[in-house]
């Protein structure tokens, strides 16, 4: 079996050697009724490469990809184009296959990768620091709010309606067992400014608050300015905790940190890593300098070797799991790793020059779009600013026009009824994401296809 | 004869010490050791490596909220970026560099194959919120790869969204948790053993449980009468590991479930060990209620320098209608994702959602090319191989190491020895630095805790026979090193990119971004 | 002024109703490099042999335990910018927190410096 190196020959002088009488005798003590006789019976034997890449291409062809197709769907994940140097450089062997840098003196290339990172990240949200990655933007986000209560001693949170449903949706069964409070509601499709819920958030801070959680650009694309927020949050004792889906985003319009956001959190996918069907994507982390010992994951830190060399260390770890078990800040081992690597390496690629470029082709192509999709008959733009993605208001239902579309080979975007099931008000809501993959075409065959649809 | 005078001798013998007199060079460069800055020292905020076509002219939409102020985040061209990734590459120890003998972390070879089927655009370009029909395939993958892990460790339902390993336990906790609270029996302590990796006792704290270890017995496994002692009516679960953090098999493992099952807990089991015994013994005919498997361990997707991971768990039956949202089910010949909405009363007991989307599909895609490729009877060898290995590692250097355990048997896919017999004050970590010297990266070290100065060292399976001699030659000679006392270990690594480093330093000054130079 | 020590290795300078708490020079040696200490703030209240500050090294976290029951006055601020004090001057500078005693009595099971001394030539 081709990675399986040794020889019959080895086997049998390796067990000579130790003086074993065979194989079955370094399993004694499996229990005799627990020990499988041989291979297990309902899987398949082993195959070729051949044979494999041809089970899996079977699968991947019967699947709509987005690069083939018009293509508008984001809602927490974005098709952006990755420069075809990163995806070389994340499989050399000593990146891919490289661990986690617990022995700092072989591991420096990591290292110093991942303070790169740690800066890029910081600088991009606003804020003085940032750690070495978390598994993705959801997971992150919840992090956050255990952090706010453990910084302010509250337990409870209040998320802003524009936050991503699945977002909410684990930050609820998390807090069903941590006894956190989650303060929640829904998005309304309001003229001008859907899912914003400023007023009421701002009213609803209290001294109980630990933090407000608040997405921008939000579910439904909205852009806002948090500083009053910020404030109104910060006169309270709470905390501000911003989330950012998009992160080119903020090539165009503020860093939450700018605006008083005193922890940031977001998804890293757009810069470096690809749709992915989901997953892995890479969590992003960042806070105030004071807050940095209530961080959870990964830190990365810059030091002097005996010799006197600038070199990085894993520090702060008395935070971590394997030191501090059961008071640790959270339970995370693995991070985002390779995952941010690639994110670096785009973001060294783009600078932020480039990602200033990038964003206003992002801004360009979806205003563009927008202005020639609300000309469709039976289509009405919700949204007053926006970024990359914007709200539709169909003038029907928007998720079985969405399967019509499907069937033509069009990816039109994300119906609210799917993210949000059940809820009437928002059933003929459609978000649709444009980047800078998205052709004048793309558009001209959406808004065609629309109008046939609507009809 | 013609005489052509090109002939070349060398200038003079080559002597040891015949470099530099500082030992040093004008770049600081060692031939193929380059030294590499950051890119905030080489690069500027003016450079970009990506080229752009022309931006449209539109009025801005941003709502006044314009980014002026600089960001401070520098561009390079490509080569100048190339250049910079590929030199930091080289200055990381890695599997395909050598062997990677870290103990519960299985460095096994990532296959090759695994990437260019993650690669494939049907599941590398594909959104999750798609539509279900323009993603059947990718459906079916993720339906197939459960299946695997189904029957490879014969339980009865699988929740493939957790991120990693902790992610994975923290919903077998949940899990445990909501199963406990539906029957009315809310209970507040779980059990760890004294030598579980630190996710086990900071997940079941994070899962609002109080922690309550059992000690090991002499032999190096769960103390059941201890055990036995303290399971009460208060006890919502045991978290095991099996085989061990020593690296050996539970013996009582059956009894142990038994004993858990009778006082109405659960147990949970830690799945990092699992290539062990993968086609060997199936988990669940132990006793086992649920289980996470690390596909970065076992199932050989790339460790990527610290992640990503993927922690995909098993259930039991009693646990299945607890499993998370949401996930992949099979109705006919159609795949379908069952998320909130079609939560109906069939899955109305799901304890909730835990991340976005639905899972680590570029992971998934990874491990089943490697299932795939090995099939039932190359995954069985794979356990035997890694055992075998383990076992010749113990046995080769037991007389220059103490190996606590190595009397009561074999071991399981790695060997566990402690720092006694060093001499001179030399410790486990001196040894590991040693290591390094030697081209190689140290085993797992202090770890796991019921050892003093422990020293564990998973080889696994795709090591050859001649690896593993070169290593144990490497380990015998640094170890023997140590035991006469050999005080220059104290101040190794001396050949690798950087000596050591100052860990004091860092954590009492933490210097975690980089700050322009004022 | 009396100082007393407690087998987990906390000394306490007793001064009327005041006392100064701090870790012992063994403790600090044994610990290793002290990177971190968390001390409680002024007013909140311990209780004798319960968690009162953390301190951390490089590779793991301790626990000092409150040798007395009373409230805290003052955490040493000089720590916080300068964590190596618990090492250079465990049993001066680098003392810990002040808190009032709520039962003085509670002195009575501690040992004096003879005592300690050889109690831990004793380990």
């Amino acid at each position: 079996m081709r990675y399986l190196p040794l020889s019959d020959g080895d086997r049998a002088s390796m067990l000579a050697s130790i003086g074993a009488p065979s194989i079955d005798a370094l399993f004694a003590d499996v229990p005799e009724a627990a020990r499988l006789a041989g291979a297990i019976e309902d899987l398949p034997l082993h195959a070729s490469e051949l044979s494999v890449e041809r089970q899996l291409k079977a699968m991947a062809s019967k699947n709509l990809v987005a690069g083939e197709s018009p293509f508008f769907i984001g809602c927490g994940a974005y098709r952006h184009h990755i420069p075809a140097s990163v995806d070389h450089i994340i499989q050399r062997g000593e990146f891919l296959t490289s661990y986690t840098p617990y022995q700092p003196e072989i591991a420096q290339g990591t290292l110093q990768v991942l303070f790169e990172f740690q800066s890029q990240v910081a600088r991009l949200y606003g804020c003085d620091v940032a750690n070495a990655s978390m598994y993705d933007g959801s997971t992150a986000c919840w992090e956050a709010i255990g952090m706010a209560r453990r910084i302010t001693k509250r337990s409870k949170a209040i998320l802003s309606a524009g936050l991503h449903p699945h977002y909410v949706s684990l930050c609820n069964t998390m807090a069903k067992f941590t006894g956190d409070t989650l303060v929640t509601s829904l998005p309304s499709l309001t003229d001008g400014a859907p899912g914003n819920d400023m007023a009421a958030l701002l009213s609803a801070i209290d001294s109980q608050t630990s933090c407000v959680v608040v997405q921008n650009p939000n579910i439904l694309g909205h852009v806002a300015d948090l500083s009053e927020l910020a404030d109104a949050c910060h006169a309270k004792g709470a905390l501000l905790v911003a989330v950012v889906t998009e992160p080119v985003a903020l090539g165009a319009i503020k860093s939450p940190g700018e605006m008083g956001a005193d922890i940031v959190v977001g998804e890293g996918q757009s810069i470096g890593v690809g749709l992915n069907f989901g997953g892995p994507y890479v969590g992003l982390f960042a806070c105030s300098e004071k807050y940095v010992r209530q961080m959870p994951g990964r830190l990365c830190g810059e030091t002097v070797d005996a010799a006197g060399q600038r070199g990085y260390v894993l520090t702060l770890s008395t935070r971590e799991q394997h030191i501090r078990r059961e008071k640790a800040t959270s339970n995370i081992c693995t991070n985002a790793g390779l995952c941010a690597l690639a994110f670096t390496i785009h973001m060294s690629l783009l600078g932020e020059a480039g990602l200033r470029k990038l964003a206003s082709i992002n801004h360009a192509r979806a205003v563009l779009a927008a202005e020639r999709l609300a000309a469709v008959p039976g289509v009405e733009l919700v949204n007053g600013a926006f970024f990359n993605e914007f709200t539709l208001r169909l003038s029907q239902e928007a998720r079985p026009v969405i399967r019509t579309l499907a069937k033509q080979g069009i990816l039109g975007g994300v119906a609210l009824g799917r993210l949000y099931p059940g809820v009437d008000a928002l059933a003929n809501g459609l978000v649709v994401a444009v980047t800078e993959t998205t052709s004048e075409d793309d558009v001209e065959q959406l808004a065609g296809a629309l109008e046939e649809a609507l009809a | 004869m013609t005489i052509n005078p090109s002939g070349w001798r060398p200038e003079h013998a080559l002597a040891a010490n015949d470099g530099p007199a500082d030992g040093g060079t004008f770049t600081g460069n060692r031939a193929l050791m380059l030294e590499e800055k950051l890119i905030f020292e080489i690069g500027d905020t003016e450079s970009c490596g990506v080229d752009f076509d022309d931006v449209p002219e539109v009025a801005s939409r941003l709502g006044g909220l314009e980014r002026a102020a600089p960001m401070g985040i520098p561009g390079l061209s490509e080569p100048e970026t190339v250049r910079h990734y590929t030199r930091l590459s080289r200055q990381n120890y890695a599997i395909d560099l050598g062997l990677f003998p870290l103990g519960s972390c299985t460095m096994k070879h990532n296959p090759r194959l695994n990437e260019r089927m993650a690669r494939l655009p049907g599941f590398a370009d594909v959104h999750p919120l798609q539509p279900a029909e323009t993603v059947q395939g990718a459906y079916e993958l993720i339906h197939v790869l459960g299946e695997w892990l189904i029957k490879l460790t014969g339980m009865n339902s699988v929740a493939m969204s957790p991120k990693a390993g902790a992610h994975g336990e923290l919903c077998g906790l949940l899990a445990i948790r909501s199963a406990l609270e539906a029957r009315g029996d809310a209970r507040k302590v779980v059990l760890v053993p004294e030598s579980a990796h630190g996710t086990n006792p900071a997940t079941a704290a994070f899962c609002g449980y109080s922690v309550e270890t059992i000690p090991a017995t002499k032999a190096g496994r769960v103390d059941r009468a201890a055990l036995e002692a303290r399971l009460g009516p208060d006890v919502a679960a045991v978290m095991i590991t099996n085989p061990n953090t020593c690296g050996l098999f539970e013996r009582e493992m059956v009894e142990i479930c038994e004993a858990v099952h009778a006082v109405g807990a659960l147990v949970y089991c830690d799945g990092a060990n699992f290539n062990a015994i993968v086609g060997r013994v199936r988990p669940g005919d132990l006793g086992i209620d649920a289980m996470h498997i690390n596909l970065h361990k076992t199932f050989s997707t790339p460790h990527g320098g610290g992640g990503p991971g993927a922690g995909p768990v098993v259930f039991s039956e009693a646990l299945s209608p607890f499993a998370p949202l949401p996930f992949v089910e099979k109705t006919g010949e159609t795949y379908s994702l069952v998320e909130e909405e079609t939560a109906d009363e069939d899955h109305s007991k799901s304890f909730g959602r835990m991340a976005a989307f639905h899972g680590q599909m570029g992971m998934f895609t990874r491990a089943a090319s490697y299932m795939m490729s090995h099939g039932a009877d190359g995954l069985r060898q794979v356990a035997e191989d890694a055992v075998l290995n383990a076992n010749y590692v113990l046995r080769q250097l037991e007389d220059v190491l103490d190996a606590p355990f190595g009397d009561s048997g074999p071991c399981m896919h790695e060997a566990l020895f402690s720092d006694d017999g060093l001499a001179n004050g030399l410790s486990t970590m001196d040894i590991a630095k040693g290591l390094i010297d030697e081209g190689f990266h140290p085993m797992t070290m202090y770890f796991p805790l019921v050892v003093h100065g422990a020293m564990l060292i998973e080889p696994t399976e795709t090591e050859s026979k001649a690896s593993l001699d070169q290593f144990i030659g490497a380990l015998r000679s640094v170890a023997s090193r140590a035991s006469a006392g050999d005080l220059t270990l104290k101040s190794a690594p001396f050949y690798a990119p950087r000596r050591r480093l100052d860990e004091t330093g860092a954590a009492r000054k933490p210097i975690l971004t980089w700050r322009d130079p004022a | 002024m009396t100082t007393y020590f407690t087998r987990e290795h906390e000394w306490i300078a007793v001064e009327g109703d005041v006392a100064k708490v701090g870790i012992t020079d063994y403790a600090q040696a044994q610990l290793g490099d002290i990177v971190f200490v968390e001390v409680p703030a002024a007013g909140t209240t311990v209780a004798k042999g319960k968690e009162a500050a953390v301190v951390e090294s490089v590779k793991a976290a301790s626990d000092i335990y409150a040798p007395v029951s009373g409230e805290i006055v003052e955490g040493n601020a000089a720590l916080e910018g300068d964590p190596a004090l618990a090492n250079t001057a465990p049993e001066t500078e680098g003392w810990f927190f002040k808190l009032t005693l709520s039962d003085p009595g509670e002195l009575e099971g501690l040992m004096d410096e003879t005592a300690y001394k050889a109690f831990v030539d004793g380990l």
